[in-house]
């Protein structure tokens, strides 16, 4: 089976390279968030948002 | 002695090495055959999948180091964070392009692929010895997470004795490995993350509690840092550092012989697609036993042997019995990874070189069988590394090993999307890239992987990786005009465009 891959979408994949790669964006000790330095949570919360990014342009490949 | 935290263990392992056996007789298939022992016949799910690939990517090493590392250095630790966030974009575009065009061709290493798309056995020998080169030390350092757990439980003797239970835990795996293939660390693979899991759950929540809460962690951490000259925040002058640190290592992670096995394992390009959004939550463990670095700063472990950090932390904080179940985790995590590496090796030498140079004429029996035998050598050989070399050297491989990795990306990653680089140039831009990334390690006496570059009046501090991949892929743009331009033959390419897109019908009965 071919599949055709809907590649334009992946352009969206360089967010998470800006995101986690630069670090002025998020070297900073405020604001904390449960005890947890900018620095910390925000590059948590990058795990969720790739995990989420990959899941949609999963979907729109396969539909 | 901790004797309750041994027991369990030892039964842990008695456990993973009867799993290990087993392993063989799980989704049947004729073991003869380079496919079955080495991939598994290509046909493990999501689920296996992700299991497997988890196993490989974060080993005991990682558990030991990346504490260590935050333990000594704070936020710079956390490179490894950003590193398996990128990681996973990228194996989400490559690597189901590799398994589809590996499906077409059989091919069971990327040595194979760069042979057959560019007709070149001396490029393929390259990415071979490379990756062999490379994953001798990393299999050596696995060794050094069952030795830190060990140490700790107070199980040390002298000569020897010393290195008895290595040797031990080394030959059952050597054993398991050469009868069930990769179906033994994949099959292991899923205890070994089930123990990994409960650890990180408990230990994030318990130790904590006990130290007074994660605000207070990082208060102690901020303040206890800069006299190991770290930093709770990233300090600017290390942002270049950190920064290329991450992606190197990201682009290098997928191209470790390991991670292609166990990527060319999958049954297929989309399984390892679903692989790439659901293994981000091992990189969130990944987070919170980086965290245990600062729980050790905030419980008062001192020490100058930095692997011992989790260990003393999980014994000083943690029931006795409950930390053996965590040492069980990190011991198993060392086997899986090292299984798959010695798996991986022993592919690249039977199909690249043994094969290649050799005995043109290998059957597929033969083929499978010198496989078996290559793996326990290399198990054997990683075990003879760490009980005769000293282990810093080791660790100067490893690091050496992942710049080395990198300087393949241009034959393999782009090899994947267009033929337009000649395969001269490929073979001298790696060339390059292996002298200019060595050199700058040496310069820094193999102590770190980063080098400073001075341009003009600045100095930028990076990854010596990504300086060698720039030397390396700028010098094959360079002559790949050149040669194209000059008519210099290129080989036949024995792939087709289609190769690359045809993917399996879903749900179709695995071969």
């Amino acid at each position: 089976m071919q599949i055709h891959s809907k590649t334009g979408w992946y352009w969206l994949f360089l967010l998470p390279f800006i995101g986690t790669l630069w670090p002025p964006l998020f070297a900073s000790y405020r604001p904390t968030l449960a005890g947890f330095p900018f620095m910390y949570w925000y590059l948590i919360l990058w795990i969720f948002l790739v995990a989420i990014l990959s899941g949609i342009i999963y979907f729109i490949d396969t539909h | 002695m901790y004797w309750s935290a041994f027991i369990v263990f030892l039964i842990l392992f008695v456990l993973v090495t009867v799993l290990g056996f087993y392993a063989a007789r799980w989704h049947h298939g004729d073991m003869d055959l380079i496919e079955e022992w080495g991939l598994a016949g290509r046909r493990f799910g999501t689920f296996v999948t992700w299991f497997l690939l988890g196993g490989d990517l974060y080993t005991a090493y990682t558990f030991i180091a990346v504490p260590a590392l935050v333990y000594g250095a704070g936020a710079f630790g956390f490179f490894a964070v950003p590193y398996t966030i990128v990681v996973f974009p990228i194996m989400y575009i490559v690597m189901p392009r590799l398994w589809r065009v590996s499906k077409q061709r059989n091919y069971v290493t990327a040595a194979d692929f760069v042979r057959g798309r560019f007709d070149s056995s001396l490029l393929a020998l390259a990415v071979a010895v490379t990756g062999i080169l490379a994953t001798m030390p990393y299999i050596a350092l696995q060794l050094t997470g069952i030795q830190a757990v060990l140490t700790a439980m107070g199980l040390s003797g002298h000569g020897l004795m010393k290195d008895l239970p290595l040797i031990i835990a080394f030959v059952i795996l050597a054993a398991y490995t050469y009868t069930s293939g990769l179906r033994a660390p994949a099959l292991t693979a899923i205890l070994k993350d089930l123990l990994i899991y409960v650890t990180v759950i408990v230990a994030c929540i318990a130790i904590p509690m006990q130290l007074g809460g994660y605000g207070h962690i990082f208060h102690v951490a901020a303040a206890a840092l800069p006299a190991k000259k770290g930093s709770l925040i990233l300090s600017p002058k290390l942002f270049s550092a950190f920064a290329t640190l991450a992606l190197g290592s990201a682009f290098a992670l997928l191209l470790y012989p390991h991670a292609v096995t166990g990527s060319l394992g999958a049954k297929s390009g989309r399984t390892i697609q679903r692989n790439a959004a659901l293994l981000p939550l091992y990189s969130l463990a990944l987070t919170f036993i980086a965290l245990l670095g600062y729980m050790a700063i905030a419980a008062g472990i001192h020490t100058t042997d930095t692997n011992l950090v989790v260990p003393l932390l999980f014994l000083k904080t943690l029931p006795t019995w409950f930390a053996g179940f965590a040492f069980g985790a990190i011991a198993i995590g060392a086997l899986v990874p090292a299984a798959i590496m010695a798996i991986a090796a022993a592919n690249l030498f039977t199909r690249n070189i043994y094969r290649e140079y050799f005995a043109a004429k290998t059957g597929r029996n033969r083929e499978a069988q010198v496989a078996k035998i290559v793996g326990m050598i290399v198990i054997i050989g990683a075990l003879f590394f760490i009980v005769v070399i000293p282990l810093q050297y080791a660790i100067y491989f490893q690091t050496l090993g992942g710049i080395w990795i990198l300087q393949t990306v241009p034959a393999i990653m782009f090899g994947l999307y267009t033929r337009w680089f000649h395969r001269w140039a490929l073979l001298l831009g790696w060339l390059v890239g292996m002298v200019v990334g060595t050199g700058m390690a040496a310069a820094e006496s193999f102590k770190t992987s980063l080098y400073p570059l001075h341009f003009g009046h600045s100095v930028i501090l990076a990854y010596a990786g990504i300086w060698a991949i720039i030397a390396n892929i700028v010098v094959t743009v360079v002559l790949s005009l050149i040669f194209n331009g000059m008519r210099v033959s290129n080989g036949q390419d024995d792939t087709a465009a289609e190769d690359y897109t045809t993917e399996p019908v879903e749900g179709a009965a695995a071969r």
